[in-house]
């Protein structure tokens, strides 16, 4: 698997931090990267992601009314709506694309939201990229 | 032969109307026509394709080629016109991004020629007659180019020196161009001409008054959009803040929203990635349903984020 993760300064990278401290189980191949606000994640890097090979990209931020810059979470929560719907339109699926929040204190929920996404993108597989035509409908069609 | 410089012209998969705006550009064409050497221009010319493959390369000293990359014989003339060319310039949307062309790379190949040739409403074909590589007539056998598995813009088939954006690129833009390649007058190899670098939304006179947007909409369902106001916050999908200004704005004049044939600023990386940050701003939507609601009503996500430059995308690869 090769999995992208999305960590906000003020909240869930704090998180991690606890999850870290307390040696809790997080799986090993997922990158994180922090940022100052999961509603910063620019969409082009999520979606740079996924052409550069990641099997699953998960944005991390504060819980909805406590994000470090008022609604900057609320802002990531359209994005990844949109960029979902791009994403079915190119045949990825968009459960690649996770969003969640865990707030400083909460390195368990931390560590628990990171374990259940490397699931579920074991259980989808790795996001191949075929280029294949398809069935031609008869033999030397064009 | 009568020692002008050679000019090549060239459409792929196209529509013809570069070459169209290219003849409109009136006088300009025969001032073009006057200083070189025409030694290929299959819309006005006599010159085959084959008498290019007996030139020197490099002999060719302009070429201006215009079309998608879609099937074998576009990517064959793609090379022989780069080998030929000292200066190969990639001229209008679809030979730089792929264009509307490049939406077909969201479906696969077998499923587009069973719905253009089988199942498309009104089509009047009871034996199910296909487009073969190969058909026997009485006369001998008749070929035709295969498809590639994805449609390319000409700079991701072979280098280009110059591009110059538009579906087709302006007349008037156009003159310029022609002007600076009379003259000797370029810029260094790589650069996008007949454009500006700004986006759309800097020249544009449309007043933002910072509402949300409850609801997207298409320009089709609406009697009238506002004229002197943003289309985005009248709910219009417009490509204006990711798109290169210089295009002359005939469609905002017309009052319709930017499609984005001038392709992405190069600031911007991917159109619809672009575009995912503007529509979040503006929506007015904080909780998951909602925000699930209104993207389910969008229509054609892909399709409208990336009318031209699905074959540039970040994605492309995806399907």
């Amino acid at each position: 698997m090769k999995l992208v993760g999305f960590l906000c300064n003020w909240c869930s990278y704090e998180a991690s931090m606890g999850a870290g401290g307390r040696r809790l189980p997080i799986p090993s191949d997922i990158v994180f990267v922090r940022v100052m606000c999961s509603g910063m994640v620019n969409p082009q890097a999520v979606l740079a992601a996924f052409a550069d090979g990641a099997d699953g990209v998960l944005i991390l931020g504060c819980h909805p009314g406590s994000c470090h810059y008022v609604d900057g979470n609320l802002q990531a929560q359209r994005r990844v709506g949109l960029i979902r719907a791009l994403l079915k339109d190119y045949g990825v699926n968009p459960e690649r694309l996770g969003l969640d929040w865990a707030s400083a204190s909460e390195g368990e929920r931390f560590a628990q939201l990171v374990q259940e996404f490397h699931a579920r993108m074991v259980a989808l597989g790795p996001q191949t990229q075929p280029l294949v035509l398809g069935e031609p409908p008869v033999e030397g069609v064009l | 032969m009568n020692g002008k410089p050679k000019l090549a012209l060239y459409w792929a998969c196209s529509c013809g109307g570069c070459d169209v705006a290219l003849l409109d550009t009136g006088a300009k064409i025969l001032e073009l026509a006057g200083r070189y050497e025409i030694v290929l221009w299959p819309i006005l010319v006599d010159a085959k394709e084959h008498s290019v493959e007996g030139m020197a390369d490099a002999s060719i000293d302009l070429c201006l080629f215009n079309g998608a990359i879609k099937n074998e014989n576009d990517e064959r003339m793609a090379r022989l016109l780069r080998a030929k060319s000292k200066v190969l310039v990639s001229l209008g949307a679809c030979s730089q991004l792929g264009g509307v062309l490049g939406l077909a790379n969201l479906t696969r190949t077998a499923e587009m020629l069973e719905t253009v040739y089988l199942k498309a409403p009104g089509l009047d074909n009871p034996e199910g007659t296909l487009p073969m590589k190969r058909t026997k007539v009485p006369e001998g056998e008749l070929g035709l180019p295969g498809l590639l598995e994805k449609v390319r813009g000409l700079p991701a088939v072979v280098p280009v020196d110059y591009v110059v954006p538009g579906c087709p690129p302006e007349p008037a833009r156009l003159v310029e161009v022609i002007d600076a390649l009379l003259a000797g007058n370029l810029p260094p190899k790589g650069a996008v001409l007949g454009a500006s670098e700004k986006a759309l939304c800097s020249t544009c006179t449309r007043q933002r008054r910072g509402l949300k947007v409850e609801r997207f909409t298409r320009r089709y369902r609406l009697d009238a959009p506002d004229e002197n106001l943003c289309f985005l916050e009248q709910g219009l999908l417009c490509l204006g803040p990711v798109t290169r200004s210089g295009c002359g704005e005939a469609c905002l004049k017309s009052n319709m929203p930017c499609r984005g044939c001038y392709g992405p600023t190069s600031g911007v990386l991917d159109a619809g990635g672009a575009m995912v940050g503007v529509l979040a701003s503006l929506m007015a939507q904080d909780s998951p349903e909602a925000v699930a609601e209104a993207v389910a009503g969008l229509d054609d996500p892909a399709g409208m984020n990336y009318l031209f430059s699905v074959a540039s995308s970040l994605l492309r690869e995806a399907r």
